[in-house]
């Protein structure tokens, strides 16, 4: 059970702004990037934030990003680096 | 001494429950932030009225202070050692770590293996979680805005400044910790550590190897204060 995404999937992130508590680092939002790692299921913090049950639980997915397409060439970073993050499934967009 | 030590109660003392003595000691002796202010007044709230107590909430603070990274070291020693551990670990962590005494609530420990190809470096560039159990409080410089922000965008600068140069054939991938896991970066094991004992392992083992901006210490010393 790996939830809507399976591990190679390439993805897309939300480029929403909503309002409150997330958990969806702004840097990433539109990036393209591939499912590397599933790591269950687990309450929605931007239900728990609020005092909320967080249910149903959301599927949690470790996302990688080449730093060249995060940064477009304007950071220290070599050609093959990378930067990873855990974003749960309601963030995602296939692609 | 600090405003809030000023207030005035004002209210009826004689309200029941019994009082506890233990006097809160803050860190920070000069509140100045927002943040600092409601800290201060939730807390007090909740000691107020007898939800907790000042005492519990020093207690608290002690019981995380006990807590260092030589937890963290002794589990990457093992991993070196230990063949079998090592997979249990990158497994699955948590159960990993607790075959050690380590009880991780709630969150998901995650070890990440550096290798010649590929390092690990965490951050949390929302907020500062941090695997607390395995490595204690975490440094202010990894709390801080400066390192959240530079930490995903120039790893490599990030890397120099910490002493650590990686050829460009190693993959830097650099781990931003948002959601309920905790990162546990096992540093590459240093060449000339064969039939070194897990003790003598574990003390080449720094905490900024297990966040992953630097390298575990070499045998001959180096990378160490002396």
């Amino acid at each position: 059970m790996t939830g809507p995404y399976s591990i190679g999937a390439k993805v897309k992130v939300s480029q929403g702004l909503p309002p409150g508590h997330v958990r969806t680092p702004l840097f990433l939002r539109g990036r393209e990037g591939e499912v590397i790692r599933h790591f269950g299921d687990f309450p929605n913090p931007e239900r728990l934030a609020y005092g909320l049950s967080g249910l149903p639980k959301l599927h949690l997915y470790q996302v990688l990003f080449t730093m060249d397409e995060t940064w477009e060439g304007d950071g220290a970073y070599a050609p093959g680096d990378t930067v990873t993050a855990d974003i749960y499934e309601t963030w995602l967009e296939p692609l | 001494m600090s405003t809030h030590e000023h207030h005035d109660h004002g209210h009826d003392h004689s309200h029941g429950h019994a009082h506890d003595h233990t006097t809160f000691q803050p860190d920070i002796k000069e509140p100045s932030e927002e943040w600092e202010f409601l800290e201060i007044a939730l807390r007090e709230l909740l000691i107020d009225k007898g939800v907790i107590t000042a005492r519990e909430v020093q207690d608290q603070i002690e019981a995380w202070e006990r807590k260092s990274p030589e937890g963290g070291a002794r589990v990457v020693a093992k991993a070196w050692t230990d063949d079998g551990f090592r997979q249990r670990l990158l497994e699955d962590g948590n159960a990993a770590v607790a075959e050690m005494g380590f009880e991780i609530e709630a969150l998901k420990l995650v070890a990440l293996e550096n290798t010649d190809d590929l390092h690990h470096m965490v951050v949390c560039t929302l907020c500062s979680c941090y695997p607390r159990p395995l490595l204690g409080v975490p440094p202010l410089w990894y709390k801080s805005r400066e390192y959240r922000s530079r930490a995903v965008r120039e790893p490599r600068a990030i890397l120099a400044e910490f002493g650590t140069e990686l050829p460009e054939t190693t993959e830097v991938r650099v781990v931003d910790s948002t959601a309920d896991c905790r990162y546990l970066v096992v540093p590459r094991r240093p060449d000339g550590t064969e039939g070194m004992s897990e003790a003598e392992l574990a003390a080449l083992v720094s905490r900024d190897s297990m966040i992953g901006t630097a390298t575990a210490f070499a045998p001959d010393g180096e990378g160490r204060s002396g």
